[in-house]
């Protein structure tokens, strides 16, 4: 093809990761919000299916199907009922509780577990709809979380601006991690998956090791943990001491509204949207596009370190080497549920908060092993990444493009057609 | 073998590509379906080659109905087809690739390659192909390509041969090659629909027209039709062929390109040297066959690409070594030869691809932040000026037909003070009336002062709209053609374009005329009558 672009290092080693990739990346963000809701319900169906099948009653009575049945599906209907009910109530609402403040301290609950969520995720949706494959955000956290509680516990400053500090530091972590595969990325056209991937074990074990040092360890502990954030640099609660909510669910808040004046309103995310489009087009038209995918790295990168102060300055409030559980991994399904879209994915940030945050009721008082949860999320996406499936299942319309049988051109013909 | 459709209709969703369509091809006859893009001639092969069930009619083979359920059911019955885009395995060998999906076997279940080669050249002889059953298909040119694929059809007993845009890919000799082909083809009892929107090979070549417009059969003609009259069925209204416009008036040489030599990766000098200048106000063609180094130059000089060595100037600065950015704000206008690819992005409104070179201009911007209000007015008032037709701004481009599609791009690019105006390719895949519109505005553009450089591998553009015709050969200059002096001869060009130097070409062309220049003279001498 005669078109040669001046990235070659690029172009030889994407050719055919990339076109799979972006392909199934545009196929999640295209298809709409029934499909979301209709793929959301089908994983809570199947993984019914799970919990029904997990249950010792269901087992007991299966034995006996065939003398009496309505045992079996009594049993089945209880299980799955119940955890479920469970589930809600220990994430929005708990209408047994005994007072006011523990009735609602669940959904208090699920917000604070969705601002990590949240913030990775905006920060992964950012790189998504740039067309790069942000896959780092474990990493990203972890070092955000690491700048950010170096700075609370190691500095002493007034209030204010120790928190302030802290939660700039974080954003600069994450950047500076996400920023490495960006810039690998302009630079050399390395994939940014493979290298993102790659600095999440980096920062694993640099967190591990770190946790070894004298600057980061607690004297006199022998777990790896850091020193205790200093209480100038905690983000404050919002609802008083008897709940986690921290104001880090404000700055979610805060992210969310940015991000989406970042991508549809300013020059600049209209470049980073030109880019993930089409960066042929981009480029012709007169964009840097490899100076793009450094800045769109680190923006999301930032979102991310964003998410590591929640963690380190709001909910654990010291340094461990499982701060960021796994927030990162989690971030990527809420920013394909939110569709990459701002509004989506906090919206998506605060289910999948409710769910972890269900998840522990539920496992309490039905004995429903958390990891559920885990399996509705991973269903979520597979369907989500599957809307030909879920359309078939509730018999959705298909969108209404037009059937092509497009002759896919063999690449001689390219050459000759071009 | 006769070929008959009988009130084929296939709708896609409210979209009625096909609209009770009848057509009738006798054995023996060139038939040409003639229709601009868009138009349901490429629905209409696919349902006749079984990708599509038909949502009503019948397709009737020597007069019994038949149903297919896939292209191995048409196969079965005769019809072969040669796609525009071809259905060739690039590492494999003519033979294997004519055998393919139908290889003889010997007894041990082996491919039976000598079988296979028997196979085509029994056929490459007899109709005088000069194919060689072992050459790579990669390695074979692209008309050579277009013939094993006629191979292909024919061995598998092709009654009927649909010929899909045959000649979009060939230089005017190979299409003439074509042509010869497709008349010994008849000769031998094959039929062959010919699809196509270029009015002057089915003048040339068919013995009957049908022409379709949106979906419906508006009517069928004989081939003494004159253009004109052919096109204006296919648009549905009458239409002027040719651009009217004055003589252009050059004023001081604008951009100057000086010993241009661009390298790609692997390389080779894809520009070799290269030197010409462009005028204001005057419309300068680079006419060449697809691949011969014109598109590493408009992006050379774009800043796509860096150049090896040489100078391109433009009013006296130097553009080599400049970001894009740095050379779209001197003034240079892009039309890329690739709409979909580098023109637009599909997935954005057309208001945002309107501002794609643009956005962070005062006019749209303040600071850092967007102004969505004057993004859209701006939409609103240039989709109205070029006549781009979208059910709103808001639309997504890509959803657009192309010739609408390429008026965004126009109108981004000459919205804004121009001093040279590049466009690549700037109608292909148009429909007649975008064609119309396109080459209008590009001659007004040059009307204004502008210094215009067209690419383009169509004769008929470069002949419509240049005033002075550069041919490009390997990265070469072959030579410079004064457009306003006289007709160009076509013949002349088309072997400039094939590297035969120009005095050469004009004596060749004198002893032996393609048919289709032959037309040209022909038209030419009626009109002097």
């Amino acid at each position: 093809m005669n078109a040669a672009p001046d990235v070659p290092a690029k172009d030889a080693q994407d050719e055919r990761l990339e076109p799979r990739l972006q392909g199934a990346l545009r196929e999640m963000l295209t298809s709409n919000w029934l499909v979301t809701v209709a793929a959301l319900l089908l994983a809570l169906i199947v993984s019914g299916v799970l919990i029904a099948a997990a249950d010792e009653d269901v087992h007991t009575t299966a034995s006996y199907l065939f003398a009496r049945p309505t045992d079996f599906l009594s049993a089945v209907w209880n299980s799955v009922w119940h955890a479920y009910v469970a589930l809600f109530q220990g994430a929005i609402v708990d209408p047994t509780a005994s007072t006011f403040a523990k009735a609602v301290r669940p959904l208090t609950e699920t917000m604070t577990w969705s601002v990590p969520l949240i913030l990775a995720g905006l920060g992964l949706a950012v790189g998504f709809r740039a067309g790069l494959f942000n896959i780092g955000a474990q990493g990203q956290i972890i070092l955000g979380a690491v700048f950010g509680g170096y700075i609370g516990f190691a500095f002493g400053l007034p209030p204010v601006l120790h928190l302030l500090l802290a939660i700039i530091a974080a954003a600069l972590g994450g950047a500076i991690w996400a920023g490495i595969a960006g810039f690998l990325k302009a630079r050399t056209g390395a994939n940014e998956v493979i290298v993102t991937i790659m600095l999440n074990n980096i920062a694993v074990y640099l967190v591990a090791y770190l946790l070894t040092t004298t600057a980061f360890k607690r004297e006199g502990s022998n777990n790896p943990q850091s020193p205790p954030i200093d209480s100038t640099a905690i983000y404050p609660r919002l609802l008083g001491d008897d709940f986690r909510l921290h104001a880090g669910f404000l700055l979610a808040i805060v992210a969310t509204v940015f991000v989406w004046w970042l991508m549809d309103r300013s020059t600049l995310g209209f470049q980073f949207r030109a880019v993930g489009a089409n960066p042929s087009a981009a480029r012709t038209a007169g964009i840097n596009i490899n100076r793009i995918y450094l800045l769109v790295m680190i923006t999301s990168g930032a979102l991310a370190g964003l998410a590591g102060s929640a963690q380190v300055l709001g909910t654990e409030k010291v340094l461990t080497a499982g701060v960021a559980a796994s927030f990162g991994f989690d971030a990527i399904t809420v920013a394909l549920l939110g569709r990459s879209k701002p509004l989506g994915t906090f919206l998506a940030g605060l289910l999948f908060g409710a769910l972890r945050a269900g998840g522990f009721a539920m496992q309490s008082r039905t004995g429903t092993p958390i990891d559920i949860v885990l399996v509705v999320q991973s269903l979520v996406v597979l369907f989500i990444a599957a809307p030909p499936l879920v359309r078939a299942v509730f018999r959705l319309p298909s969108p209404g493009r037009r059937q092509q049988i497009s002759p896919t051109p063999a690449p001689v013909t390219k050459e000759a057609a071009a | 073998m006769k070929l008959e459709l009988r009130g084929i209709t296939k709708r896609f969703g409210t979209l009625v590509a096909n609209d009770h369509i009848d057509l009738v091809v006798e054995p023996g006859e060139i038939h040409a379906l003639l229709g601009e893009n868009g138009a349901g001639k490429s629905t209409l092969m696919n349902v006749l080659y079984g990708f599509y069930d038909p949502d009503e009619g019948q397709i009737l083979v020597d007069d019994q109905p038949v149903t297919f359920t896939g292209p191995g059911d048409a196969m079965a019955a005769g019809i072969g087809m040669v796609h525009q885009h071809f259905m060739l395995v690039p590492v494999f060998t003519v033979a294997e690739n004519v055998v393919l999906g139908y290889e003889p076997t010997t007894s041990g279940g082996l491919i039976d390659l000598p079988e296979a080669r028997r196979r085509v050249k029994e056929i490459s002889d007899r109709f005088g192909f000069d194919v060689d059953p072992d050459a790579m298909v990669e390695d074979l040119p692209v008309g050579a390509q277009q013939r094993v694929e006629i191979i292909k059809a024919l061995s598998r007993d092709a009654k009927v041969l649909i010929l899909d845009e045959p000649t979009a890919v060939l230089t005017p000799q190979e299409t003439d090659e074509l042509i010869a082909i497709m008349r010994q083809l008849k000769a031998a009892g094959t039929s062959i629909v010919f699809i196509t929107h270029k009015l002057r090979e089915v003048r040339a070549v068919a013995d009957r027209i049908t022409v379709i417009r949106r979906g419906k059969v508006v009517g069928s003609a004989d081939p003494q039709s004159s253009e004109t009259e052919l096109a204006s069925l296919m648009v549905g209204r009458s239409v002027s062929l040719g651009v009217d416009r004055a003589a252009a008036q050059p004023g001081e040489v604008a951009l100057q390109v000086r010993d241009l030599t661009v390298l790609d990766e692997a390389g080779v000098r894809q520009v070799d040297g290269i030197s010409f200048d462009v005028a204001r106000g005057e419309i300068v063609a680079i006419a060449g066959v697809q691949g011969n180094g014109q598109t590493e130059l408009t992006e050379v000089v774009l800043g796509l690409q860096p150049a090896l060595a040489g100078s391109v100037t433009l009013d006296g600065k130097e553009l080599l070594g400049r970001s894009v950015k740095e050379v779209l704000t001197a003034g240079v206008g892009f039309v890329p030869e690739d709409r979909t690819e580098d023109g637009i992005v599909a997935d954005f409104s057309v208001a945002e691809n309107l501002i794609l070179d643009l956005y962070d201009t005062p006019a749209f911007a303040s600071g850092i932040s967007l102004d969505p209000a004057k993004v859209r007015a701006n939409a609103e008032q240039r989709t109205v000026e070029f006549d781009v037709r979208t059910p709103s701004v808001d639309a997504h481009a890509g959803t657009l037909s192309g010739g609408n599609q390429q008026k965004v791009v126009l109108a981004r690019e000459m919205s804004r003070p121009l001093r040279l105006l590049i466009a690549s390719q700037p109608t292909r895949g148009l429909d007649v009336g975008s064609i119309e519109f396109v080459h209008k505005r590009i001659v007004t553009e040059r009307d204004s002062g502008t210094p215009v450089i067209i690419v383009s591998t169509e004769l008929d553009e470069v002949l419509d709209l240049a005033d002075r015709i550069v041919v490009m050969y390997r990265g070469r200059i072959v030579g410079t053609v004064d457009a306003s002096a006289a007709t160009p001869d076509r013949d002349v060009l088309g072997l400039m374009m094939a590297g035969v130097p120009q005095e050469e070409a004009v004596k060749q062309a004198a002893s032996h005329h393609t048919v289709l220049g032959e037309a040209d003279i022909e038209a030419a001498e009626e009109e002097s009558e």
